[in-house]
């Protein structure tokens, strides 16, 4: 049996909204096997996963406060994927936006002032770009690959903030832990409801992903991204310039992500610690693709990996998996929806290999 | 033995996996597929040969089940990129990020072990020579396969028949299929290559590098193995010149310490990363040359016209 792609003659609209959903279904089901081989019942475990973090207050809010960076940074990430710039090291701007910011209440934690706030969110997104403006600048100027650049550069920052809160922002009241001093009550981003810890990052993420929908649908520059995403000779021709698109599209997306940093840290952590993000920057990857690239997916599809984060929790409190198995869904889905986004541009089809010889023999 | 054997023997220990996940990928990227799922093939090539060599108490069962492993996971990634011609630079992300997760899961249960580690074999008379006979005779045998694997693929890649169609398909694969080259195949059995290349760098990571099992121990490797096929320009004797300058630099961070250089240790460990940006700029901003030796399909999917 082989398997055959014939290129559809114009994109399917059904497949386009449904593929991802289809991803979702394959997902639970090898999830459901996998609980299986573990020896767990797929169902209790499926539903402790998938199920119990959404019926309580306090996890609803659990899952808005994770789902926050995952969307901040997708439809960052969106921008770029779109144009054809694969910025892959968010999770270091994220890092880098999260230290930018932290320099009033951690440097200069005598100042208080209503004006802490909104500087720190833009010192967050400004330390963002900065470091997304290194792989910009090595591939619009020096042709250095970005994927790797980018990529290296989140070990870089890894290492920095390490460094940066064991040693010279280390809190001098912190019995010698490395963390620094928690943040002053003006630099605590406040919660949004009055039923629970959910931040305004998530108001943020929710904001932008509106924006960046208009920008895409309505405006010149949401069409150039477009453009030279799918032919950059296309664009050159429209008076494009990809160089340009590059410095945009990187900057962008570093800004997002350095602001996902501080509004995380600002509003759910408090203080900066060795280790603040648990992978946001590569789940936002996973984020942008089930959304399609399409910012008010990217916002349904960051619920859906916020999800995945709180089911691990739960099911290694009510059944005792590892909460490894967040990171297995998280690769199998990506996994999915690469697949089942073929069917959108071609008809898949099984080959029997004895009905094949005889079309060939036909064709003799 | 003097202070510079010890350094060496611990750059070659370092380059090794290097060098092996680089020279598999090259391969790959020869017959113009993309995987940037090193990393992942990688760390599930470690953690199966940490396991299985538990289990079985041989590690040269660890090193078939790291193989395997490797294996396996290339083959998702040609399945979804060859025959569902996937986005390759999203699937090699998935892979890794795959591998990651299962390896976390896998590895669990071997957490804080007590290795085993693989033993050197010393070739008769040659181990005996002075200075080079322990550094470069009495080596395990990932060192000895990651040398002749290099050297095997330059044979096959410049010499065979076989090794032209491959260049082939990487250089253009609408030509080499009018040729009547079968260029999916072609691209399967490279792309499995370097998975079983890279799961065996993941080998050699937690039964000689470090003969333990620890999360996420590949630690980039499979991202500066990527680099270093840049930095060869695809060529492969050029891979082991670069691993083992990178495992120089990598190891460099160890010995400053032991001296007592009083630079913060996060600083050297940023080194490898750092040093690899430098090197992929120094090499690319070139555009020519890079242009004349990127295979010109690299990335770049396939489907047959019918």
């Amino acid at each position: 049996m082989r398997i055959e792609l014939e290129k559809r003659a114009k994109v399917s609209t059904l497949f386009s909204v449904l593929s991802p959903f289809i991803a979702f279904a394959l997902t639970i089901v090898f999830g459901g096997i996998m609980f299986a081989l573990l020896g767990k019942s797929p169902v209790t475990a499926l539903y402790s996963f998938f199920v119990e973090p959404l019926i309580e207050v306090w996890s609803l809010h659990e899952l808005a406060i994770k789902a926050a960076p995952l969307i901040l940074i997708g439809v960052g990430l969106s921008v770029c994927f779109r144009s054809n710039n694969w910025n892959i090291g968010a999770e270091g701007q994220f890092i880098m936006g999260a230290i930018a910011g932290s320099i009033l209440p951690v440097v200069f934690y005598d100042w208080q002032s209503p004006l802490v706030l909104p500087l720190m969110m833009l010192f967050g997104m400004i330390g963002g770009a900065l470091f997304a403006a290194i792989p910009a600048f090595l591939k619009a100027h020096m042709n250095t690959n970005e994927i790797l650049t980018s990529l290296m550069l989140v070990y870089v920052a890894q290492l920095f903030l390490d460094w940066l809160v064991r040693g010279p922002w280390r809190n001098p009241q912190g019995m010698n832990f490395p963390e620094t001093r928690t943040f002053g009550p003006d630099a605590i981003l406040p919660e949004m409801l009055a039923s629970g810890r959910t931040h305004w990052g998530f108001a943020f993420a929710i904001i932008a992903a509106v924006l960046v929908w208009f920008m895409m649908r309505y405006t010149l520059r949401g069409f150039e991204i477009t453009v030279l995403g799918q032919s950059e000779r296309a664009g050159r021709f429209a008076g494009f310039s990809s160089r340009k698109m590059i410095w945009f599209s990187m900057l962008f997306s570093g800004a997002l992500a350095g602001l996902a940093g501080i509004a995380e840290v600002s509003g759910a952590i408090q203080q900066l610690r060795p280790v603040i993000s648990p992978g946001y920057g590569f789940t936002a990857i996973i984020v942008a693709f089930l959304g399609r690239l399409n910012p008010l997916g990217i916002v349904a599809a960051g619920l859906v990996l916020a999800l995945t984060y709180l089911g691990g929790e739960a099911a290694q409190l009510s059944i005792g998996v590892s909460d490894k198995v967040t990171r297995v869904f998280q690769g199998l889905l990506l996994f999915f929806v690469l697949s089942c986004d073929t069917l959108i541009h071609y008809r898949i089809r099984l080959v029997w290999e004895r009905f094949a010889v005889a079309k060939t023999d036909e064709a003799h | 033995m003097g202070i510079i054997e010890a350094i060496l023997l611990s750059v070659i220990t370092a380059a090794t996996p290097l060098v092996l996940a680089a020279a598999g990928e090259l391969v790959a990227e020869r017959s113009g597929v993309l995987n940037l799922g090193v990393e992942g093939m990688m760390i599930m090539g470690a953690v199966s040969a940490f396991a299985a060599t538990q289990i079985t108490g041989s590690p040269y069962v660890g090193i078939l089940a790291g193989v395997a492993a490797g294996l396996l996971f290339a083959l998702f990634f040609g399945f979804l990129t060859l025959t569902l011609v996937a986005n390759q630079v999203a699937t090699g992300l998935a892979l890794t990020l795959l591998g990651l997760g299962v390896s976390g899961m896998l590895g669990e249960s071997f957490l804080g072990m007590q290795g085993i580690k693989l033993q050197p074999i010393a070739i008769p008379l040659l181990s005996e020579v002075p200075f080079l006979g322990p550094l470069l005779f009495r080596q395990d045998a990932i060192f000895y396969l990651s040398i002749a694997i290099v050297a095997g693929i330059h044979w096959f890649l410049f010499r065979s028949r076989a090794g032209l169609k491959l260049r082939a398909v990487g250089d253009s694969h609408a030509s080499a299929h009018a040729l009547g080259v079968d260029v999916i195949r072609i691209r399967y059995l490279a792309v499995l290559f370097g998975g079983a290349c890279a799961g065996l760098a993941g080998a050699q990571l937690s039964l000689v590098y470090t003969p333990q099992w620890v999360e996420n121990m590949s630690a980039g490797r499979g991202w500066i193995a990527l680099a270093l096929v840049v930095f060869a320009s695809w060529r492969p004797w050029r891979v082991v010149a670069g691993g083992y300058l990178f495992g120089a630099v990598s190891i460099s961070q160890l010995h400053a310490q032991a001296f007592g250089i009083g630079i913060p240790s996060q600083f050297l460990s940023s080194l490898p990363y750092v040093a690899t940006i430098v090197v992929l700029i120094l090499i690319s901003h070139n555009r020519r040359m890079t242009l004349i030796n990127t295979p010109a399909s690299l990335g770049k999917p396939f489907v047959p016209e019918r």
